[in-house]
């Protein structure tokens, strides 16, 4: 329940007691040895906050990365370090208290998008963003999440997408396929690719599914969407709620397992490649019998092998590389390997590739209204370091991106377009 | 037993034994807990996991290029104090004496001149690094005792030490006898002091960055990113 008063929101009827007690006890599941390693490591240096987008962009020293991190860095010096017991019984540590964990709601949603620019400045190499991440499991259990995530959460797990339950898939993409003018197959009972869509390509951004569909006719894919598994933009990845990321994942897994798909083909979302590519084996409990692969990587491959071949469009661009599939996955080079095959003359952001900015909105913050005006704050600072390289063209990999920038751009009456690099590759495959 | 007898004698002795089995118990504490291995398929010519870890404990010596500009006032001074500390503590010819007494090591020593300059920074660097942490404001709202209290720990031995130093090395090690008894007792009570907080406060972190540096080399190179 949220009421415009709170600073915070507040899901379930617990006692405060036990949200706290829910917390702690995820909080402390989470201390395995790497998690523990980087708690201990900190030696407050503060250089973290230079990396943050929402410091640099506010200045406000609230937003410094480690610093969010505060109620979780408690519960390990209290209930899991070495010297624990010591630090409990001489009360070195205070236990976060309700009112701490509602505070620090703010932080670690609204004010973090898990984009890991933080973890690349640490000299001691800790990995904020996933402690973060693993912070938010705790907020999850004790139901103290943004409500705007919260209500995506339960459509979710109503719905297996946050956009549409699977059996309206069908329809949607019979409409898309008719409004495209392109064949998108629906629930194939065998298949090689299993393709899948960010929430947000199920609703107004369409023209992404036959897109894809346009490729993979042309190489003559076996591929099919499925009711079964589709919407690969994992909300429990970011939301903190684990059950959620394991069902939706499960799903996708299942799904290409039951339809004898060896490919699971990511859409342009970097939550999708975080949760899918490199979380999905946790929740199997083995390796993956299928590939996950994200769409520029599939693009790249295509254009390699010369399956697809592409126009030139020969105008200069500049790209700004989506969090989770460069800095947290690994994808610099192949985006601008698609981006030199469409005969663009790239001219890089200041930050760029691995240590890039985050566009302000990954995470669920874009979706968290609450934080819009941060948002627009960071957007402010990725439009300058675009206007700055005076290229004609602004491309990204990543639709949440792309959602974020298009929200900013609106608000800030900017008239930069900012394009996808499947939207580019389709509308510019050569015969 | 004068001050200088317990300082050299028990108190040496129980400050090196906290020093090692609180670093044993601290390092095993965090090493022993439950490891969770990464079964996602490693990006295509990933390199294995010990490269992964070293090439980040390396690339953590300095900021990326990127962010340079931010960080270095607070990396070179920090490399400064950590220099300067390691020159005193290790190049000081009374202080090689001293460790040759207690583990038959030895090496030769650095000018007295070079030892007074390192002292000097290290003081005017580790009086900077105070002066941030109390008026930055990100540092301020992160800081918690631990910093106040490693920062008076590490200081006292530099200041006590300066205070012991009237006369050359050469001099020093001539004499037969201590001239200087209580000063030195309480230099050597402020480095065991030193050893004793060592394993409960960040000083750790001389053990725990490159694990630290290593666990998330491991993460980022398994998934084609160099960190």
């Amino acid at each position: 329940m949220s009421t415009a008063t709170l600073t915070f929101d507040q899901q379930g009827g617990q006692s405060d007691e036990a949200r706290v007690d829910a917390a702690m006890r995820s909080f402390v599941s989470e201390f395995g040895v790497t998690t523990a390693l980087h708690m201990e490591s900190c030696v407050r240096c503060g250089l973290c906050a230079e990396a943050c987008h929402f410091h640099v962009a506010t200045g406000d020293a609230k937003y410094t990365p480690i610093y969010k991190l505060e109620p979780f860095r408690r519960a390990y010096f209290r209930e899991a370090s070495p010297f624990a017991p010591l630090v409990r019984a001489l009360g070195l540590v205070k236990k976060p208290s309700i009112a701490d964990l509602q505070q620090w709601q703010e932080l670690l949603y609204d004010s973090c998008t898990m984009c890991g620019r933080c973890t690349l400045v640490c000299p001691m190499g800790i990995d904020i963003a996933e402690l973060v991440k693993e912070a938010r499991h705790g907020m999850f259990k004790a139901g103290l999440v943004p409500e705007r995530l919260a209500l995506m959460d339960r459509t979710a797990r109503q719905w297996g997408s946050a956009a549409t339950p699977g059996e309206d898939l069908p329809d949607i993409l019979a409409e898309a396929g008719k409004r495209y003018g392109v064949e998108i197959p629906c629930d194939l009972g065998a298949a090689d690719i299993l393709v899948t869509a960010a929430s947000a390509e199920l609703g107004e951004h369409t023209k992404a599914l036959a897109d894809a569909a346009k490729i993979l006719n042309r190489i003559g894919a076996k591929w099919t969407m499925h009711q079964g598994g589709f919407d690969a933009s994992n909300i429990g990845f970011n939301n903190g709620d684990m059950e959620l990321q394991e069902r939706l994942t499960r799903a996708l897994v299942d799904t290409a397992v039951k339809i004898g798909a060896k490919t699971v083909l990511l859409p342009e979302c970097g939550h999708a490649y975080g949760a899918a590519r490199w979380e999905a084996a946790k929740w199997y409990g083995q390796a993956l019998p299928v590939r996950i692969i994200h769409m520029t990587e599939f693009l790249d491959e295509l254009i390699a092998t010369g399956r697809i071949r592409v126009t030139k469009i020969g105008e200069t661009a500049t790209f700004h590389d989506p969090c989770q599939i460069v800095r947290r996955g690994g994808l610099e080079a192949a985006a601008r390997r698609v981006l030199a095959a469409l005969g663009f003359e790239l001219i890089e952001l200041k930050d760029h590739g691995v240590a890039g900015y985050c566009c302000g909105g990954g995470g669920g913050v874009v979706s968290n209204q609450r934080a819009t005006p941060l948002r627009h704050k960071v957007f402010e600072m990725k439009k300058q370091q675009v206007e700055a390289t005076g290229a004609k063209r602004f491309v990204t990999s990543c639709g949440q991106c792309r959602i974020t920038f298009q929200m900013g751009a609106k608000h800030a009456h900017w008239e930069k377009s900012i394009e996808s690099l499947l939207e580019l590759v389709a509308d510019n495959l050569a015969v | 037993m004068d001050l200088l007898s317990f300082a050299r004698g028990p108190a040496l002795t129980v400050a090196l034994v906290v020093f090692v089995l609180g670093t044993l118990w601290r390092l095993a504490g965090v090493l022993l807990r439950p490891r969770m291995r990464d079964l996602s398929a490693a990006r295509e010519g990933a390199p294995g996991n010990l490269v992964g870890a070293l090439r980040a404990v390396v690339h953590g010596m300095w900021p990326r290029k990127e962010f340079v500009q931010a960080a270095l006032v607070t990396t070179i001074n920090g490399y400064v104090f950590h220099i300067g500390l390691a020159l005193v503590f290790l190049g000081y010819a009374p202080h090689i004496a001293f460790i040759y007494r207690v583990t038959g090591l030895s090496w030769p020593a650095l000018p007295d001149m070079v030892m007074y300059l390192a002292a000097g920074a290290t003081i005017i660097s580790l009086l900077l690094a105070l002066g941030s942490r109390l008026t930055n404001p990100v540092l301020r709202i992160i800081s918690n005792a631990d910093d106040m209290i490693t920062w008076t720990i590490t200081f006292l031995p530099v200041i006590t030490g300066m205070a012991v130093v009237a006369e050359p090395s050469a001099a020093i090690l001539a004499r037969d006898h201590v001239i200087y008894s209580v000063p030195l007792a309480v230099h050597l009570l402020t480095l065991e002091l030193l050893l004793v907080w060592f394993p409960f406060g960040k000083l750790m972190h001389a053990f725990l960055f490159a694990f630290s540096r290593g666990a998330t080399g491991m993460r980022f190179s398994h998934r084609g990113v160099k960190v």
